[in-house]
């Protein structure tokens, strides 16, 4: 039962950032119909963000306010420089700019800032252990869990209930003639790019409260994460992206917990040959709706 | 003389090197029910979709009230009073019967939109019985009268209605035609663009005849209902 417990929380905090990562990647997509590579790089602003905040004397709780709003407004920073001067080409051309953005981002970092970890001081409330009974859990998961769980919430209380939120949807399922009906190209997709850049910085704060640590490529890992949720998921619907998240926490708290330790060291490599058996049978995720997207 | 809703002169769309609509001229009056017939691939939607600004027109220019559409961005035609059914429905499979009609209102001030949702209702009750379900899941039917409500969210002045009895039930197909009537009557300006040539002209006020993205032939639609060469080309024997 403890044991158990201990999976759980493991699954839903892991699986929690992937979501979502997922999701942030996967809204931009149902729009755009490309992959954004550089939607790791927003996780980095944001933690940069939190640091120089820090450093500039504010609490925690202010800093990372400001840090999530920098990475929403670079999300939508990126989308007017890099990506609506190219809208309506190729998504194989969007998918290139995006890594060139990544890189150019990445080798920006090391050159402006450092190419060393800059330690982020987690406060103490993200600390430590709560204590349930015999059973020891982090904070830090506790934390993970709730603000993921609380970010899914408002998320869908946003596309469902608010206007703008069903424009997005509507758009995402059929961009002209959304358009048609008085939905603004620009301000959904500005929209769309400020949502993935929020959920992007969450998933930054939490990723950061539990390694204490930002680096240049920090991205790079959660978004290779995100892209294997996405993947077993389905791209091109919420859903999916959400299922593809917590599933991906399920393997690799399921490879953690059931591996001898030996073995431990090989949990990517068995999450990437799962991934290749989802390439080989499932291509199109769990969920396949697979409407195509209005470019 | 009646007002020209919107008038068309000598509009060009290009695809490439291919010309699918090559120079035509058309005109709606307020209160006017105009149908354009033709052929599958006689440039039909190519013209809708250019006077909506889904694409973009080679040459030739599209008024409505006296304005230019061309360089007119396509969200900003439902707050002139232009509605949209397309072809082929397109309604918003994923989202609810509820928020399709939700945002055919997008462009009306918020607090009206539930109110219009409700006249919505009363007109079309079968959506009222599924305003939760998923647009996706309706009946070919269902969804053609959604995409018409949605249209309707606006109250709009003009409306362009592209094959909206395309692939229907015959018994569907004559509940679209008496709606189409029903709001021609309520004197909404229309533009419907059809393959059921029968049915169109005997609904409609003026008719065009499109072939190979020209019109052929213009006439009253009555008149040109009874024309033998039109009887031969487009109604069949029967």
């Amino acid at each position: 039962m403890d044991l158990f417990l201990q999976f759980l929380v493991s699954v839903l905090s892991l699986g929690g950032v992937y979501a979502l990562l997922a999701l942030g990647l996967s809204t931009v997509f149902g729009l755009l119909g490309f992959l954004n590579f550089a939607h790791g790089d927003l996780m980095t602003i944001c933690g940069y963000g939190l640091y120089f905040m820090l450093a500039a004397g504010f609490g925690f709780v202010p800093a990372a306010t400001l840090a999530l709003a920098l990475a929403a407004l670079a999300a939508v920073l990126m989308e007017r420089l890099a990506f609506r001067p190219l809208r309506g080409r190729n998504p194989m051309t969007l998918l290139i700019t995006s890594f060139a953005l990544s890189l150019a981002l990445h080798v920006s970092f090391q050159i402006f800032i450092s190419p060393k970890p800059k330690p982020i001081p987690v406060p103490e409330f993200l600390s430590g252990y709560f204590t349930i009974g015999e059973i020891f859990i982090s904070r830090a998961q506790v934390i993970a869990i709730v603000v993921s769980v609380l970010s899914l919430v408002l998320l869908n209380l946003f596309v469902n209930r608010t206007r703008l939120g069903v424009a997005l949807r509507a758009a995402a399922a059929d961009f002209d003639v959304a358009r048609a009906f008085g939905v603004k190209a620009n301000q959904v997709i500005a929209i769309a790019f400020a949502l993935s850049g929020l959920l992007a910085g969450l998933a930054a704060l939490v990723w950061i409260s539990q390694r204490g640590a930002v680096f240049p490529t920090m991205g790079l890992t959660p978004m290779v994460k995100a892209l294997i949720a996405v993947i077993i998921g389905g791209l091109s619907n919420p859903r999916g992206a959400l299922l593809g998240g917590f599933m991906l926490g399920l393997l690799e708290a399921g490879f953690l917990f059931t591996l001898p330790d030996s073995l431990v060291l090989y949990r990517d490599a068995l999450v990437l040959l799962v991934l290749i058996l989802f390439l080989m049978f499932r291509p199109n995720g769990l969920i396949a709706t697979n409407p195509e997207p209005m470019r | 003389m009646k007002k020209a809703v919107l008038e068309v002169e000598n509009l060009v769309v290009q695809y490439g090197q291919i010309s699918a609509v090559q120079g035509v001229n058309l005109t709606v009056n307020e209160n006017e029910l105009v149908t354009v017939i033709g052929a599958n691939g006689a440039g039909k939607t190519s013209t809708l979709n250019a006077m909506m600004g889904l694409v973009p027109a080679a040459s030739g220019e599209i008024r409505y009230k006296g304005e230019s559409l061309l360089h007119m961005p396509v969200e900003k035609r439902p707050s002139m009073g232009i509605a949209f059914s397309p072809e082929g429905r397109r309604v918003f499979g994923p989202l609810s019967v509820r928020d399709n009609l939700r945002v055919g209102g997008n462009s009306l001030p918020a607090s009206q939109v539930d109110g219009r949702i409700d006249e919505m209702v009363e007109r079309f009750p079968i959506l009222g019985e599924r305003l939760q379900q998923a647009a996706g899941t309706l009946s070919g039917g269902e969804q053609q009268m959604l995409a018409i409500a949605r249209a309707l969210m606006i109250s709009p002045d003009f409306l362009i209605l592209d094959e909206p009895s395309l692939g229907l039930a015959p018994i569907v197909v004559a509940q679209v035609f008496e709606l189409i009537a029903e709001l021609h009557a309520e004197g909404v300006a229309i533009l419907l663009v059809e393959q059921n040539v029968r049915k169109s002209l005997a609904i409609a006020d003026r008719a065009y005849v499109m072939e190979l993205g020209r019109f052929v032939r213009e006439g009253a639609a009555d008149e040109l209902a009874a024309d033998p060469s039109i009887e031969n080309s487009y109604l069949g024997a029967a």
